[in-house]
């Protein structure tokens, strides 16, 4: 497949990535192909490397070796485009705590150069179900309100690719509930979106496809259908451990 | 230009709901203008040849709080990442900071100045406008250093610490040439007439703006 035709099939590409630190090896090798439109969730345990490919997928950070293509552009050389392209949501909400919903919704769309800020602002604080906090201040919002409006921030721009790095971390059940419906949303949306997750339940009901990173490896993918909770944590535990 | 002014307007918002940056920087700068007051007030002499140093010091000191905070703020929520995720080239993330930076600095300056002059029986008039566009400029070099620095020492436990020990070094260009200015100008010297001290304090402000905004992409990003 020529570079052509694999920028035009898959939103995300990553060939022979290798990401090291000093003397540790945080990835090793990562292959890893979403088409346009896909779901794909990552599990693993803690220090598998997801968080690092996340960042080198957002630009964030870069590769030791190997090559990154996102929404067409390549990671390496063309980071602005491809951070126009793609939305982020981490654990971290990624938002000022002392602006006010409206105001940070406003102020990272006018930093993603998005025109009339205002209304967008305005429309994606409704569509998340905040419209009655909409001006008070980010502090004083639950970790899950918090994180609905980072669901906001990262998609002011409408990016073709969404990448999502824990998301369900520090939310309760509700707010997890709340939380996979907006994602449920946003599948439906056709954009492609590759999650790191913990939580087994909502990656495989929201996934097409699931993969297993652990000591910075896939060392797993397959189809979600073809999975059921139970089958899958039992793949989970002899791949991890 | 649109994005500089997204960026200084937020800071510029969330400094009058937080009030954090003129709360430490004035009390700071007040305690030390009264400590100098104290120490120096009963040896008129002393206090003519040691008071532009004593106003910088205050100026100085009381601006490295304020440049700590300014990057920690940024660090709550993690929102500096959500800014590095946008498509906006680093050097303007850094105009922006250091702009919003120097406002907060220079009305600083602008109220420790009057204070100043009133602790230490300066003629107000004769003195306080012509130091006005000295402690402009001082602002712009200590703060166009000092973001970059602030913005170094942001992942650091001890970034209190560190961004004294880093900052103060590589500014003494411009604290020399502010002082000298500013002594200047107390005596009586008109600013036109220190031209050869003004001219250094140009000199290094344009030096350190634009090595910073260079090396500001370098030091904000991971490798």
């Amino acid at each position: 497949m020529t570079v052509n035709q694999e920028k035009a099939e898959y939103d995300i590409s990553a060939q022979a990535v290798t990401k090291t630190f000093g003397s540790f090896d945080a990835l090793k090798g990562i292959d890893l192909h979403l088409k346009k439109g896909e779901f794909v969730t990552l599990f693993g345990p803690n220090g598998a490397g997801k968080t690092t490919l996340i960042k080198l997928l957002s630009t964030l950070a870069k590769p030791t070796s190997g090559s990154l293509t996102v929404a067409g552009f390549d990671a390496l050389k063309e980071a602005g485009k491809v951070r126009a392209s793609v939305g982020v949501i981490s654990h971290d909400p990624y938002l000022y705590e002392n602006l006010s919903a409206f105001e940070n919704i406003k102020f990272f769309g006018e930093m993603y150069g998005v025109s009339d800020t205002a209304t967008r602002a305005t429309e994606l604080i409704d569509l998340i179900g905040l419209g009655a906090r909409t001006h008070d201040l980010v502090r004083t919002f639950s970790r899950g309100m918090k994180q609905r409006l980072s669901v906001a921030r990262a998609i002011v721009h409408d990016p073709s690719v969404l990448l999502l790095d824990e998301p369900y971390t520090g939310l309760d059940q509700k707010g997890a509930r709340i939380f996979g419906d907006t994602l449920k949303w946003l599948k439906s949306h056709e954009r492609t979106i590759l999650m790191t997750t913990h939580n087994i339940d909502e990656g495989l009901q929201l996934s097409d496809r699931v993969g297993i990173l652990t000591s910075g490896k896939i060392v797993y993918e397959g189809l979600s259908s073809d999975l059921n909770n139970d089958s899958f944590k039992d793949l989970y535990i002899t791949h991890v451990e | 230009m649109h994005k500089i002014w997204a960026i200084i307007k937020k800071d510029i918002i969330t400094e009058l709901r937080t009030k954090e940056l003129f709360t430490s920087m004035l009390t700071f700068a007040l305690l030390v203008i009264v400590i100098f007051n104290f120490a120096f007030g009963f040896a008129p002499g002393v206090l003519n040849l040691a008071a532009p140093a004593m106003l910088w010091i205050a100026f100085t000191f009381a601006g490295v709080l304020g440049l700590s905070r300014s990057f920690a703020l940024e660090k709550e929520g993690n929102a500096i990442m959500g800014l590095l995720l946008t498509p906006t080239d680093r050097s303007l993330i850094y105009f922006g900071k250091m702009i919003s930076n120097t406002i907060f600095v220079f009305i600083t300056g602008l109220i420790i100045v009057p204070m100043f002059v009133i602790f230490f029986n300066y003629n107000f008039l004769d003195t306080l406008l012509p130091l006005i566009p000295v402690i402009f400029l001082g602002s712009v070099g200590f703060v166009a250093v000092g973001t970059l620095f602030s913005a170094m020492a942001i992942n650091t436990k001890l970034r209190e610490v560190l961004l004294p020990i880093l900052l103060f070094p590589i500014i003494i260009p411009v604290i020399v040439g502010a002082v000298k200015l500013s002594t200047q100008v107390l005596s009586g010297e008109s600013i036109l007439e220190a031209r050869s001290s003004l001219q250094l304090l140009i000199a290094f402000d344009i030096i350190f703006l634009t090595a910073c905004s260079v090396t500001f992409e370098y030091v904000i990003e991971e490798t």
